[in-house]
């Protein structure tokens, strides 16, 4: 199995048009840090989002063209930086701090943030009401981080003690088929976009992804790449995990109305059983273990899954919301699968 | 670690309002002695009865607001 290459798409506005320009030539050329980046709305930025999506990705994959040495150019991570902040600022607005009685009980308070989820139904409505083109474009804006699952929660292993480490790695080697490169949750997520005529080429979609299903991803690998944020990542994972089964068996409900068989709804099913497992051990035994651990980083803990349910929100509401005006929720439609 | 454990040996873990997780070297059976292919190392069996899957876990105890403790409850004689 090659290793990931993906290509820069156009860019999307001065952000990367600068960014794009200077990644394609030497890692020793001047990159001058954008000061102040001024967005409007830094979660929705198109430009802003696929900048920094670019900029992480750097720790993740090769790029068509791209001297891997900028990964850690300093003028590379000073303009990152310059992205974070706004981006950082724009997430951190939309987080309730945590109450001074949460912080002595993370999993019961994680419990209670994810019992509170301000996002629209959308695994409700993809179920009943989902058409093709809808769980379609459903499935293209997940793969950007499906297609990596598990591997921006993975940056935070070195960085734990035994207890929450242990309980982070049962985590993840259950997410990467546990030892098992075909049973791997990103390889399921690939078998599902290959049975609905889908790309599963890792970033085969990037140019299709709006500001909102970027900023997903960036919340996430955000976290991942700072020690300072482990807190942050370890509590992203737990409300992911505690997030999961219910909406997973939906859309594999979505997708067996539709007419798809096992090979198709696997991951959704998969899913099911395996975020039941991991749910209770990412709350109790990792989120919790780690507040026990290291109480400094609690509040934080719970920062990682406001800001998830929040992020995720967004989202939800930018595909609702197109969907109801009748048009495509990705940046061009799909192309229709020849019938 | 228990003296009279091997690392290798079967703990089962009721979680706080949730399923018994269950780890190490085990099998599970139905009662006509077939045995169940288990998908993963740590597997969650359901304690609230109403998991469409049973005997795994599927998340539905939270829906039903299942409250059952880790901790064991006090024998009737307490």
């Amino acid at each position: 199995m090659a290793g990931r290459l993906i290509e820069l798409p156009p860019p999307r506005g001065p952000l990367t048009e600068q960014l794009f320009e200077a990644l394609q030539g030497s890692p020793q050329a001047p990159l001058e840090t954008p000061a102040p980046v001024d967005s409007a709305d830094p979660i929705a930025d198109d430009d802003l989002q696929l900048a920094l999506y670019v900029a992480y990705e750097l720790h993740y994959t090769a790029v068509r063209g791209v001297n891997e040495r900028w990964e850690w150019s300093p003028a590379l991570l000073a303009f990152r930086g310059a992205l974070e902040r706004p981006f950082e600022e724009a997430v951190a607005a939309l987080v309730a701090p945590a109450a001074t009685d949460e912080l002595g009980s993370v999993p019961e308070a994680l419990q209670a943030i994810v019992a509170d989820d301000p996002g629209p139904p959308l695994s409700r409505f993809v179920e009943s009401q989902g058409g093709e083109e809808q769980v379609r474009e459903h499935v293209v804006h997940r793969s950007a981080y499906q297609l990596k699952e598990a591997d921006p929660h993975s940056w935070a292993i070195p960085r734990l003690g035994p207890g929450p480490k242990a309980a982070l790695l049962e985590v993840q080697f259950d997410e990467y088929g546990g030892g098992i490169a075909e049973r791997m949750h990103s390889a399921l997520f690939a078998r599902t976009m290959e049975g609905l005529g889908l790309d599963p080429a890792y970033g085969a979609y990037l140019d299709r992804w709006p500001g909102v299903t970027l900023a997903t991803v960036n919340l996430v690998s955000g976290f991942g790449l700072q020690r300072r944020r482990r807190g942050a990542l370890v509590g992203h994972l737990a409300a992911f995990e505690m997030t999961s089964s219910i909406p997973n068996r939906r859309y594999g409900n979505a997708l067996r109305r539709l007419g798809y068989g096992p090979e198709v709804t696997h991951f959704y099913d998969e899913h099911v059983e395996a975020d039941a497992v991991h749910e209770n051990i990412a709350a109790w035994d990792l989120a919790g273990g780690l507040a026990a651990a290291e109480p400094e980083v609690a509040a934080d803990i719970l920062f990682g899954a406001r800001a998830l349910l929040q992020v995720e929100a967004r989202w939800a509401a930018h595909l609702m919301d197109a969907w109801e005006r009748g048009e495509s929720s990705l940046r061009a439609p799909l192309v229709p699968v020849a019938v | 670690m228990p003296s009279n454990q091997s690392p290798g040996a079967a703990t089962i873990t009721p979680y706080p309002d949730g399923p018994y997780l269950v780890r190490g070297e085990f099998t599970v059976l139905d009662q006509e002695g077939n045995e169940l292919p288990l998908q993963r190392q740590t597997i969650a069996l359901c304690r609230c009865g109403k998991s469409r899957m049973r005997p795994f876990c599927d998340g539905t105890h939270k829906l039903i607001g299942f409250k059952a403790p880790s901790a064991p409850e006090p024998w009737p004689g307490d």
